[in-house]
């Protein structure tokens, strides 16, 4: 027996009201997070990715709620926790970085504040220590001149900065968790590389956990072990990287790996155009009763429309939810 | 600032040559002068109205260049005494009205935005909505009956001794428009910066509501509160001619409104420039106040 995970996830649903309907908008998650572990998440815009990672923190807004499910977190369930005690971990315990490094700071405060915050809230310290510590989070986080920036609106850093900001606020009080939600979808390609590297870096050094949200399987080759792929708010496979690489299972992995440019191979394989899935992810009054993906899906028969597919196991605590994966 | 005031100038000569009548003509219509061609000639001539338009205008201008106003056709007083008199009564006038506005609209909008949908907030919108609908003359005229006839309680007209018991009613009366436009302008601005992501973040850093409102989501607002405060500041001026008429308050609205009958040029040319001035006066308060709130606005 391996010791228990850091974050687990048990049947999580997320359920959308909207007068007295009720709609199933993330069914049936499950995943696990070890310690010091990066896990990816993947799927096209639209799948869940955020609500599935919001939830984590409790920060799902009306129409969006937790219908049923587990969220253990060493060990503790974070749907049982009250308001006060989940404060205490949000941000402390389990921190987020999110999309759009332009919006995401307050634009009426320096960055030196904002990152101050969170030893404030945290730490108990007085402003003057916290922004003295903000100095020394923002040289973790490899800005030039910290004493100087801390000083900075967000609207005088460019996009990379701002991001760095962001991972500075994240990681002030040295989390046990990090979602980074697509936190470089929004950058050039070069800062891009250098975001990631850094906090590669970071929560390694510290023995941070990650889970890494993308829709970019490329982002999640060069971070992450394990992968788990999200299609229209159902966990279709789990993987580790480099066995979804070489052998994918499920038709959408297919697709997505399909529809990666790889360098260099299209010159050899004759100019061959890239796969696009065809179709679009459904909205969420028109999931389908059965696996989400069948409308799309090449494979499809009878059976893919009536009932969801269980999760058929592939070994090493990998798993695929396809009657007709391989 | 000086265009402005040319333009509002020229504006205002070239309304009172088009519209008809004169000063000395409304002498008549008053029974005060004789329709005698000779004296209506003579009079004409004393104030200078036997000039063509641009004439009376230059000289205006001149005048107005070494801050003269003129002389009052019909007090002989001159303008810029005149204004000066009853400049105070109406700032202080449309600063309590503010000040009401403010003090009441804005945390009532504030309170609504916390709890959208709630009884309080739909009270709250209802009586707002309501507040922008009435007319303001008939609302003065119910305070009146209800609180100087009714009650008793305070004067129902006039300005005493320039005290707060006959300030309370025309400044009440005057503060209920900017007050539901005030409530419901921070009502939407809260609503709106709530929905910002800087506020997710906030959340997500693990702070509870008072902080975040207190931190984050007051001062974000205050730059959308700021804007309505100048504009209703500005056109609280030409509502407290209403106002002011009706209470009979000795301010610059009601000055505006009897020179405007009479013809007495120089006096609303005066008048007018007075609340163009105000209105500057209140933009460059509004700009100053931006720049202070928010670093994204370059000082000067
Ligand atoms: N606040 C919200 N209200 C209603 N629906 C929402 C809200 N946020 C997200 N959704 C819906 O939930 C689904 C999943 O969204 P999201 O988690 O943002 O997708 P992803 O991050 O994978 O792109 C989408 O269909 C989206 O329309
Ligand atoms: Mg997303």
């Amino acid at each position: 027996m391996s010791a228990p995970p850091l974050l687990e996830i048990k049947n999580l649903h997320i359920d959308m009201r909207s007068g007295q309907e009720r709609l199933n908008v993330v069914e049936n998650v499950s995943f696990s997070i070890g310690a010091g572990e990066t896990f990816g998440l993947v799927g096209e815009s639209g799948c869940g990715k955020s609500i599935t990672a919001l939830s984590l923190i409790g920060l799902l807004n009306r129409p969006l709620s937790v219908g049923q499910g587990e969220i253990l977190f060493k060990g503790q369930n974070l749907l049982k926790m009250n308001g006060s005690e989940l404060r205490r971990l949000r941000g402390n315990r389990i921190s987020m970085i999110f999309q759009e490094p332009m919006t995401a700071l307050n634009p009426l405060a320096t960055v030196g504040r904002q990152i101050a915050e969170m030893f404030v809230l945290h730490q108990g310290s007085t402003w003057h220590e916290a922004e003295r510590k903000a100095i020394a989070a923002l040289a973790q986080v490899q800005v030039p001149a910290p004493d100087k920036r801390v000083k900075n609106y967000p609207h005088q850093m460019s996009g990379g900065m701002r991001q760095r900001v962001m991972i500075a606020i994240a990681l002030a009080c040295h989390p046990d968790l990090l979602i980074a939600d697509e936190p470089t979808t929004a950058l050039d390609v070069t800062v891009q590389a250098e975001i990631l590297k850094l906090m590669q870096e970071l929560c390694d050094q510290r023995g941070t956990s990650v889970l890494m949200i993308s829709h970019d399987l490329g982002v999640i080759a060069k971070m992450c072990r394990r992968v788990g792929i999200m299609y229209a708010g159902h966990l279709v496979e789990e993987r580790a990287v480099a066995d979804l690489f070489r052998h994918p299972a499920h038709p959408y992995t297919h697709g997505l790996l399909a529809s990666l440019p790889v360098l260099g191979q299209r010159t050899l394989d004759e100019r061959k155009p890239l796969q696009e899935i065809e179709g679009i992810v459904p909205s969420i009054a028109a999931f389908p009763t059965g696996c989400r993906f069948e409308p799309r899906c090449t494979r499809a028969t009878p059976i893919c429309r009536d009932t969801v597919p269980g999760p058929s196991i592939l070994g090493d605590g990998s798993f695929v939810r396809c009657y007709h994966h391989g | 600032m000086i265009p402005t005031i040319l333009a509002v100038s020229l504006l205002i000569f070239v309304i009172f040559s088009v519209i008809p009548g004169s000063f000395t003509s409304s002498l008549i219509a008053d029974g005060k002068g004789r329709n005698d061609p000779k004296v209506v000639e003579q009079m004409n001539k004393e104030f200078g109205l036997d000039k063509p338009v641009y004439q009376r205008f230059g000289s205006y201008i001149i005048n107005l260049a070494q801050l003269d106003l003129g002389q009052s056709f019909r007090t002989r007083q001159p303008v810029t005494h005149m204004l000066l008199e009853r400049a105070w009564p109406t700032m202080k006038l449309a600063i309590a009205a503010m000040v009401i506005a403010i003090l009441i609209g804005v945390p009532l909008g504030f309170v609504a935005a916390l709890k959208p949908g709630s009884l309080l907030d739909t009270t709250t919108m209802i009586a707002a909505v309501s507040g922008l609908s009435l007319p303001q003359f008939w609302l003065g005229l119910l305070a009146m009956y209800v609180f100087a006839l009714t009650l008793g309680w305070l004067p129902s007209f006039g300005y005493g001794d320039g005290g707060i018991r006959n300030l309370i009613l025309p400044a009440v009366t005057l503060s209920v428009a900017p007050l539901a436009l005030l409530a419901r302008t921070t009502r939407a601005a809260v609503l709106d910066v709530m929905s910002a992501d800087f506020i997710r973040t906030a959340r997500s850093k693990g702070m509870n509501a008072y902080r975040l409102v207190t931190w984050h989501l007051m001062r974000n607002a205050l730059v959308l509160i700021i804007t309505t405060v100048g504009l209703q500041f500005g056109s609280l001026m030409g509502q407290a001619v209403v106002i002011e008429k009706l209470f009979s308050w000795p301010g610059l609205g009601s000055l505006l409104v009897d020179s405007v009958s009479m013809r007495d040029i120089p006096v609303v040319q005066g008048a007018i420039l007075m609340i163009v001035l105000w209105f500057l006066i209140i933009n460059t308060v509004v700009d100053v106040l931006y720049a202070v709130i928010d670093p994204r606005i370059s000082h000067g």
